[in-house]
């Protein structure tokens, strides 16, 4: 046992600036259990989709501040960890029914007015650890380009470390999701074939058919999924 | 250079026989007979030493998993007789349990119904296994598809024990779900036409996959998350707490479920919430971590709910069933057992060997794609061992551009290739290790096409639920089952609450569950709900000091790689 362990390598991590020593290659969340942590907040699906385990670190000899997942990002020799499991960020009061803009209509600067106030020091962008360009779609928000706005900010994981660094109190990731919630109920373009397969659901089209499935012995069904035909995958 | 030496020149062999492949196509479908032989054979649901009989409760004589069966059977967190239940400090019409899709589309609906509502969630407001799901939904809307077809596909998926007219609702309710979602500003993928993307799935035999890039979960859950907000700060009937998981149900003397007892993981202090209905709505089993197998599932899922139903005298189905998904990762070793979204393979990806050939087509259904690549490495000795001492399989992406086109990689799997990126491999250019991970519970608690279960006022909906997929879930109908179920849950049970008439509340079936715990000798038996994992390494605790949660025997740090312990 103590012949393998002297094979791994120990760093020197600073949580909340108290020292502990962890194995080389752990992710800074499996570095906190490891040092005896255990989780309430600051975990969530612990594979970079929900954003729960917002981090802030730097450097003992340097002060550069950095930005990242606690699940996703591995520990480095003298970092300096704090996590953000919750930022208090405001969020506009909207019914989503309601959002349909008007042409020309810019529905983003009216339930968020203070993004004229953007200045455009790009500390957004930074912070992302999705590496997205959060301060281009504030600035597609102020022109009212949803479909802009849709496109760059679809990846946000509503983590909120844009808004804990906006020098004006801005709330990107709120303001891109009323554009996303706009633009998917409103500007996507109708799929009338699904609104004519629920008129045939809904008018019986299928009630027989599906009768005689739910009937059907096992193996008269089995012989049927063995001989059904597949679409190819495309 | 991120692979290690000694899998390059296995990756090598992956590519010299990349173009023949492409050339080729993949093989055929397995025959059903080969099928039938093969997941009895090597799918963990058939290692016998790994499930047990249950010993009390209504499925008694029944077999589980040994880490559910513990739970199962476990002691009750609380001591009823310390507990005054004239003290309520919420009283509701519908109390939902847990805030995924089931949870979230189960309360939108039972305000929408007329119902105050009342959601308990256990860590934050939609944190969940809804938000990893990646791939995609299932919809039978094209016009080459219907609901007959898409049953097949889910009975034969399942094995032809789901409950048929649970596979019915799944595929009947499907196309309206995602019209539900699309209307709530869920951007679904589409094509020039203005029709849906839909992509093909294993076990499917149409493309009936509708997506939301590789962020398909996390798109649907952030919606109905921000829809909940936005109805209670209009002040609308619907509220929730976080952090705030339900320990126990509580009853009333007429044998109805009443409410829940909640305990606040921060504070440990306790609420009592009266509701005339209660949806179960929790999620899976993850975190349980059967078999010692890593899981694709989200910090909270330790089949809470499963637990507290099986409690009140709710029976359980299908509970020797689980899903490993046939695409965990298996290197590097900070991301093990993490999803690797069957999209992947849908979109024309091929599982290969360490020599780089083919063994089992890519779309099979998930138990079958499992079982042959867990053959692949044990009987035939082709896996690829990592320098931690991992076995895996070459998930050949590269493929996917070459077949569709440079940029659909980035296009369709932004989340895959930035997971990888984040450890230097660019699945663009290079394949992924993967091998089965654990990932979803095919069976649970007992449900009527309602979502009402045997125990009157109690409802469940979600991955807690069981009878809808049989012994295995398609790709794409679990997150179809969030919405399908969980609307049907908060409809019934806004109807439910409008017509009951609650008696005096109890906790008397926990008195008669702890009577049976001891009649049959299981005292020794861990407390449940499980609550949280805990992972905290355990060094030099204080003696007698307790942990919150039980502490794991599983360590999500790659265990074989940093090997302290």
């Amino acid at each position: 046992m103590a012949e393998v362990a002297e094979k791994v390598r120990m760093v020197d991590i600073y949580i909340m600036g108290k020292r502990y020593q962890v194995p080389e290659g752990l992710t800074i969340m499996t570095a906190l259990e490891y040092c005896g942590y255990n989780f309430i907040r600051g975990c969530g699906c612990r594979e970079g989709f929900c954003g729960a385990c917002a981090t802030i670190y730097n450097f003992i000899n340097d002060p550069t501040i950095r930005y990242g997942l606690a699940c996703q990002t591995v520990v480095e020799q003298n970092m300096v960890i704090t996590q953000i499991p919750f930022f208090p960020a405001a969020e506009a009061l909207y019914d989503v029914e309601d959002l349909e803009p008007e042409e020309g209509e810019n529905k983003l600067a009216e339930l968020y007015p203070d993004i004229l106030t953007c200045f455009g020091c790009n500390n957004c962008t930074k912070t992302c650890p999705q590496d997205l360009e959060v301060m281009e779609f504030v600035s597609d928000a102020i022109r009212g380009d949803y479909e802009k706005v849709y496109e760059k900010s679809f990846d946000c994981l509503l983590c909120g470390l844009c808004a804990a660094r906006c020098p004006q109190g801005l709330q990107p990731y709120n303001i891109a999701l009323a554009a996303r919630r706009l633009r998917g109920a409103h500007l996507a373009p109708k799929s009338q074939h699904n609104l004519d397969r629920i008129e045939e659901i809904e008018g019986g089209k299928f009630n027989a058919e599906l009768d005689k499935l739910k009937r059907m012995a096992k193996d008269e069904l089995r012989e049927l999924y063995a001989k059904r035909e597949i679409e190819p995958a495309l | 250079m991120p692979y290690p030496a000694c899998m390059e020149e296995s990756k090598r062999k992956v590519e010299e026989t990349r173009p023949k492949r492409l050339e080729k196509g993949p093989v055929d479908r397995m025959p059903a007979e080969e099928r039938d032989a093969l997941v009895p054979k090597f799918h963990p649901d058939f290692i016998k030493d790994q499930f047990r009989e249950l010993r009390i409760g209504l499925n008694k004589g029944g077999s589980a998993p040994l880490e559910i069966a513990d739970l199962l059977e476990g002691n009750s967190r609380i001591d009823p007789d310390r507990i005054d239940l004239d003290e309520i400090d919420h009283d509701v019409d519908v109390l939902v349990i847990g805030c995924g899709g089931a949870g979230g589309a189960a309360s939108l609906l039972a305000e929408e119904n007329g119902a105050s509502v009342l959601i308990s969630s256990k860590l934050r407001l939609g944190d969940a296994n809804t938000i990893g799901a990646q791939a995609g939904t299932q919809a039978c809307d094209r016009p080459n598809d219907s609901p007959a077809i898409h049953y097949l596909d889910i009975m034969g998926g399942g094995h032809y024990v789901n409950v048929p007219e649970l596979a019915e609702a799944l595929a009947k309710d499907s196309p309206d779900v995602i019209k539900w979602l699309e209307k709530l500003g869920v951007n679904w993928d589409k094509e020039p036409d203005n029709s849906y993307h839909e992509l093909s799935g294993g076990g499917a035999s149409r493309r009936r996959m509708h997506s939301c890039r590789d962020y398909t979960g996390l798109e649907e859950m952030r919606v109905i998350r921000d829809e909940i907000k936005q109805r209670n700060w209009h002040k609308r009937n619907i509220d929730w707490l976080e952090f705030e998981p339900a320990i126990e149900l509580l009853m009333d003397d007429k044998g109805q479920v009443a409410g829940a007892i909640l305990m606040n993981l921060e504070t440990r202090q306790m609420s009592i919430v009266r509701a005339k209905a209660v949806v179960i709505a929790t999620g899976g089993m993850g975190r349980t971590h059967i078999q010692g197998f890593p899981t694709t599932n989200h910090y909270g899922a330790t089949a809470d709910g499963l637990v507290l139903a099986y409690r009140v005298g709710c029976p359980l189905v299908h509970m020797d069933t689980m899903q490993y998904h046939p695409t965990g990762a298996a290197f590097p070793p900070q991301i093990l057992g993490f999803l690797v979204t069957e999209k992947v393979r849908t979109l024309g990806a091929e599982v290969v060997n360490c020599d780089g050939e083919q063994f089992v087509h890519p779309l099979e259904a998930r138990d079958t794609e499992a079982s042959a690549e867990i053959r692949e490495c044990k009987e035939r000795g082709k896996g690829v061992t990592t320098p931690t001492g991992e076995e895996g399989l070459w998930l050949d992406s590269p493929m996917i551009d070459i077949k569709r086109g440079e940029g659909t990689i980035l296009r369709e799997l932004p989340a895959m290739v930035r997971q990888f990126s984040r450890f230097n491999i660019d699945i663009r250019k290079e394949p992924m290790l993967v091998y089965p991970t654990l990932h979803y519970q095919n069976g649970g608690i007992v449900i009527k096409v309602d979502a009402s279960t045997p125990v009157p006022g109690l409802f469940a909906a979600g991955e807690v639920e069981g009878g809808v997929h049989g012994t295995n879930r398609l790709i794409g109908n679990s997150t179809l089952d969030l919405f399908v179920f969980g609307r049907r849950a908060g409809r019934a049970a806004a109807k439910w609450a409008k017509e009951v008439n609650l008696g005096k509340l109890t906790l008397d079936h926990v008195r008669k569950w702890q009577r049976e715990i001891n009649e049959a000798g299981l005292e020794e038996m861990p407390v449940s709900p499980m609550l949280l994992p805990n992972y905290a390494r355990q060094e030099r605790p204080v003696p007698g000091f307790q942990p919150l949660g039980q502490v794991s025997s599983y360590t999500p740090f790659g265990d074989r790689a940093v090997r302290w312990l």
